[in-house]
């Protein structure tokens, strides 16, 4: 990697921590429903009216819903290697807020390595650098 | 039955790349929709047009687009957009003008001309619009059908060879449709060989874009018994309802389901909403179909289609397959017309599509194609934000 300064590629959605980061969310005051991206209007629970939310740090583990890859470049705004690497992707299923949330594996991840059901956490790892900073984002690492 | 509309007529402009307006599709469509129900054109009393994105501004209004190219006769006019839905949105609005007495005969139509290359968001840096973040991220149109494919490889045991039997069935069911653009039998070994796009699902299993029209002409039943077509087909339900909160399933273009934390909240599956909702409306049951055509975006898509229209148990679309259950000759054919893996999609023409097959089915002139006996089809699809379709027909 280079000595560039690190940045969140999509700023206040995540925590810069690189031990243990953690997704940025939201929760209704009013009904506890969670949302990734976080929601600070309206609630969308059709029962609830809440209008106050809270920031949260969403569970940073959960079990894979399911996965699989991208072998060709995607179009633009991703930014690619070059040569491009086709990367992992996992949807992951988070017990305590009840949602899944998608993001890439991390490097070296691929379809082969992973299973409905397996746990996963989330790590930092570039999305992309451009000439001023290295961009990062969440991926999911399988654990153990 | 009340709720009945009549399908006097429809017609198609066949799907390819021919780089041409997509009005002339259109018109090209409704002319052949007009002559296959013999009633002139003045005679239509509401043009509901399906829209499309890609074409500036005369595809916002495609409805008064279609409207002036057949010649202004003083119809009223309407033009919907439902992504993926938008044909079955337009028919719906046909569907309402009609049933509430507005008028008598209406035109339902949808055209497109697709773009080379892809279709790419605006640019910018917007991380609040979900289509730029997803592409941002890595997470393209691909990955979503793949997600879907790989859960039914590790919940139920499907294969890589059961979705491609999917794709050489439906190559086999489109040969020798004249409106398809891909005409040619793949055999297991083709499919299997085509490069990898996002594992497990290969080229030849995802869907194109293409060109294409389909119109329909619609009436009351007491125009058609006036008109000596007492017998046409009939539209007996339009289903456009939207998914209900939370959602189960991670669906394009978001990043993340609803969450189901909150007292009282259940996870819903917003695909098998669509039908279950065209069957309430029709007043039957998935035991009372004979044909469906679905919206095979992925070979392995169709096969979660069979378990939402209720057609199996959930976990079991893959025995229907290999059972050859959906072939042409099967107990319950799907996809008769080819589907999108012969067809590409044409986004605002594709759902009428759906339903001028099925259409030709009951009527018995499906040709090479024909389901035999059918006498109820249903279609199905799904697109983008919170859209999709199911649409039943019967005779």
């Amino acid at each position: 990697m280079s000595d560039k300064p690190v940045q969140a590629a999509i700023e206040g959605w995540y925590t810069l921590d690189t031990d243990t980061p953690h997704l940025i969310g939201a929760k209704c005051d009013d009904c506890g429903t969670y949302y990734f991206p976080k929601n600070l209007s309206f609630c969308r629970n059709p029962n609830c009216e809440g209008e106050t939310f809270s920031e949260v740090q969403l569970s940073r583990t959960g079990k894979i819903w399911s996965y699989t890859d991208a072998c060709y470049k995607p179009p633009e705004p991703f930014v690619a290697e070059e040569p491009f690497v086709p990367y992992g992707i996992a949807a992951v299923e988070l017990e305590k807020e009840q949602m899944i949330i998608l993001g890439q594996t991390v490097k070296g991840v691929g379809p082969k390595d992973l299973k409905v059901g397996q746990e996963v956490e989330l790590v930092l790892e570039p999305l992309h650098e451009d000439d001023e900073s290295v961009k990062i984002t969440w991926k999911w690492k399988p654990l153990g | 039955m009340s709720n009945d509309i009549a399908i006097l007529g429809v017609g198609m402009h066949p799907w390819g790349k021919w780089g041409k307006n997509f009005s002339e599709y259109g018109v090209h469509a409704a002319r052949a929709a007009l002559k296959d129900a013999g009633i002139p054109w003045q005679d239509v009393g509401f043009v509901s047009g399906a829209a499309t994105m890609r074409c500036g501004y005369p595809g916002y209004v495609a409805g008064a687009t279609f409207a002036q190219a057949l010649g202004w006769q003083g119809a009223q006019v309407n033009t919907s957009y439902a992504a993926c839905a938008s044909g079955s949105q337009a028919l719906a609005a046909a569907q309402a003008k009609i049933l509430a007495g507005e008028c008598e005969v209406a035109l339902v139509v949808g055209a497109d001309t697709t773009p080379k290359g892809f279709l790419a968001p605006a640019k910018g840096y917007r991380p609040e619009d979900p289509d730029w973040l997803r592409f941002y991220l890595g997470i393209t149109n691909p990955t979503y059908f793949a997600l879907y494919a790989r859960r039914r490889m590790d919940l139920f045991g499907d294969t890589e060879e059961d979705f491609a039997r999917v794709k050489i069935k439906n190559s086999e069911h489109g040969f020798t449709n004249p409106n398809a653009r891909y005409k040619k039998k793949f055999t297991m070994e083709d499919v299997m060989n085509s490069a990898m796009v996002a594992d497990p699902l290969r080229l030849l299993q995802i869907c194109a874009t293409s060109d294409g029209g389909a119109a329909m002409i619609v009436s009351s039943m007491d125009y058609a018994k006036r008109l000596g077509k007492a017998d046409a087909v009939r539209v007996a339900a339009v289903s456009t309802v939207t998914p209900t909160f939370a959602s189960a399933v991670v669906e394009m273009p978001d990043i993340a389901t609803d969450s189901a934390a909150a007292a009282g909240v259940e996870a819903h599956r917003f695909r098998a909403a669509l039908p279950a909702k065209a069957y309430e409306q029709a007043g039957i049951g998935p035991e009372d179909v004979n044909v469906a055509e679905v919206y095979d975006l992925s070979s392995a898509l169709e096969m979660d289609w069979y378990e939402d229209l209720q057609l199996c148990p959930r976990g079991e679309a893959a025995q229907l397959v290999r059972n050859g259950d959906t072939k042409l000759g099967g107990r319950l054919p799907v996809n008769p017309s080819g589907g999108l893996a012969c067809f590409g999609e044409a986004v605002p023409a594709q759902a009428l599509a759906q339903v001028c097959e099925l259409t030709w089915q009951l009527r018995g002139e499906a040709g090479e194609r024909q389901v035999e006996g059918a006498r109820v089809g249903i279609t199905a699809n799904q697109g983008l934000f919170g859209h999709g379709s199911s649409v039943i027909v019967k005779k």
